[in-house]
């Protein structure tokens, strides 16, 4: 049976997750920062961390984004194979729903030209994902990602000969040559295998796996927690000042590639990790 | 010894050299917003010759782009942006006066070298903390560049807006100094 969606319904529930997401941060980033505290040396470690967790209520309570910067609005639709939309062009609905929440919902536009810096002045276009998936329904993600993250965030074509100790090695480099900037306590996405952009997609989707949640796959698994011990012996620390959370959690996807090719992306997240989804 | 310290703006050449890595500030008084684009701006007018659209002499600029605020708010959220994308621009305005600069991130040896040459002191803010910051902020006023949107330059009134020293006058580093502490070889 196919089932009828009007696209407008899509622009409404991307509005409303653009707002949440950038309001409400996720219970599992807090409960995440409240393990931190528990375990961070540093005094002003557990002051930063302190610091924001009292910012996610101010910013849940009086409806303020959590940080100034609301990002670029990144989505993901995953839309049933059995779902015919209707009413209108899809990427022109998303896309209003991206101008409408950040209009209404009074976030920051960080849209530009690459050269002339011209702000596009409504935060899109929506960097838009879409995949089909069985079913008859509609999944919609908002990821608002920062700039600050992003910007430290690295592709490596690595020699296949690099190997996993290779993989270990530029992951550890990518976070330890980010230090302060991206916001620590960060999350780390890591995409291994794939094509080159490919690879940086899974790091991305990686991201939206709740923390404290294990990978599904047992040797990922481990190698996510080995690699977190290692960046937080780094000592870089909440903001960098110094201490033992560095990054929150490793999240890593992996996929087959070419037999010539050891394709791995790191795409770091601040600790304003958000991320809001809706059924359609 | 870590202090806390009150600073009023504008500052002057004893209030910067008596701070060192790791004290925490509370700022008082008028500072100014300038990011990326505003930055780029002010240096082409150095450039030209031309005077600035206010006087950079013993003032504080805050690296940020505010949300927009929403009604009977004076400003939305406002924490700090990375501040190593201004440094090219940096040093110039340090010759000029500039005394203080608010961000996150590391800065460069050039800056780090100005910051002791003229006296000038980067104090972070807390990253992503921008609710939490924005209660510090108690009236705005956009001065210039006001096309820029967020990246416009505006004239802050601060109350104990908090900042700790990161790079003091004297060459010290605290992400350095914090590394060395915690780090596990």
């Amino acid at each position: 049976m196919i089932r009828e969606v009007k696209v407008e319904r899509i622009a409404e529930a991307v509005r409303n997750l653009c707002i949440e997401a950038n309001e409400d941060l996720g219970q599992d980033v807090l409960a995440a920062f409240h393990r931190a505290k528990e375990a961070e040396p540093s005094p002003v470690g557990r002051d930063i961390l302190d610091q924001l967790i009292e910012n996610a209520r101010i910013a849940r309570e009086e409806h303020i984004p959590i940080c100034q910067d609301t990002g670029l609005a990144v989505i993901f639709l995953e839309i049933g194979q059995d779902v015919h939309l209707t009413g209108g062009d899809l990427r022109e609905a998303v896309n209003e729903g991206v101008r409408r929440g950040y209009g209404e919902g009074y976030l920051r536009k960080s849209s530009c030209h690459p050269f002339t810096r011209a702000n596009t002045g409504d935060n899109t276009p929506a960097v838009l994902y879409t995949e089909i998936v069985p079913g008859d329904r509609v999944r919609i993600w908002v990821v608002p990602k920062g700039g600050g993250s992003e910007n430290m965030s690295r592709l490596f074509m690595l020699p296949p000969s690099a190997g996993l100790p290779g993989v270990k090695e530029k992951i550890i480099e990518t976070v330890k040559e980010a230090g302060p900037n991206p916001c620590p306590p960060t999350i780390i996405g890591v995409g291994i295998g794939g094509t080159f952009e490919q690879a940086a997609l899974q790091a991305k989707k990686a991201l939206l796996r709740p923390l404290g949640s294990p990978n599904p796959d047992p040797e990922l698994d481990s190698l996510e927690k080995e690699l977190l011990e290692k960046i937080n012996r780094l000592g870089i620390g909440p903001q960098g000042l110094g201490g033992r959370t560095t990054s929150l959690a490793v999240h890593i996807r992996l996929l087959p590639c070419h037999i010539a090719s050891l394709p791995l992306a790191v795409n770091i997240q601040c600790h304003a990790s958000r991320h809001k989804e809706a059924l359609v | 010894m870590s202090k806390t310290v009150t600073l009023n703006t504008p500052l002057t050449d004893d209030q910067v050299t008596a701070l060192k890595i790791g004290d925490r500030v509370l700022i008082h008084g008028v500072i100014y917003t300038a990011r990326d684009a505003a930055h780029k701006r002010l240096i082409d007018l150095l450039d030209q010759g031309r005077p600035l659209p206010f006087e950079v002499k013993g003032q504080i600029i805050y690296y940020v782009g505010p949300s927009p605020a929403k009604p009977g708010r004076v400003i939305g959220a406002a924490g700090p942006t990375t501040s190593y994308r201004m440094d090219p621009y940096a040093p110039r305005l340090m010759e000029l006066g500039l005394k203080g600069m608010i961000g996150k991130g590391k800065r460069s040896q050039a800056v780090k070298e100005a910051m002791v040459r003229y006296k000038a002191v980067y104090l972070g803010a807390t990253g992503g903390a921008g609710a939490l910051i924005a209660r510090a902020i108690k009236a705005v006023e956009v001065v210039a560049y006001e096309d820029l949107g967020p990246e416009a330059v505006r004239r802050l009134v601060v109350e104990n807006f908090p900042a700790v020293v990161i790079n003091d006058a004297h060459g010290g580093d605290l992400y350095e100094e914090g590394l060395k502490k915690y780090r596990l070889e």
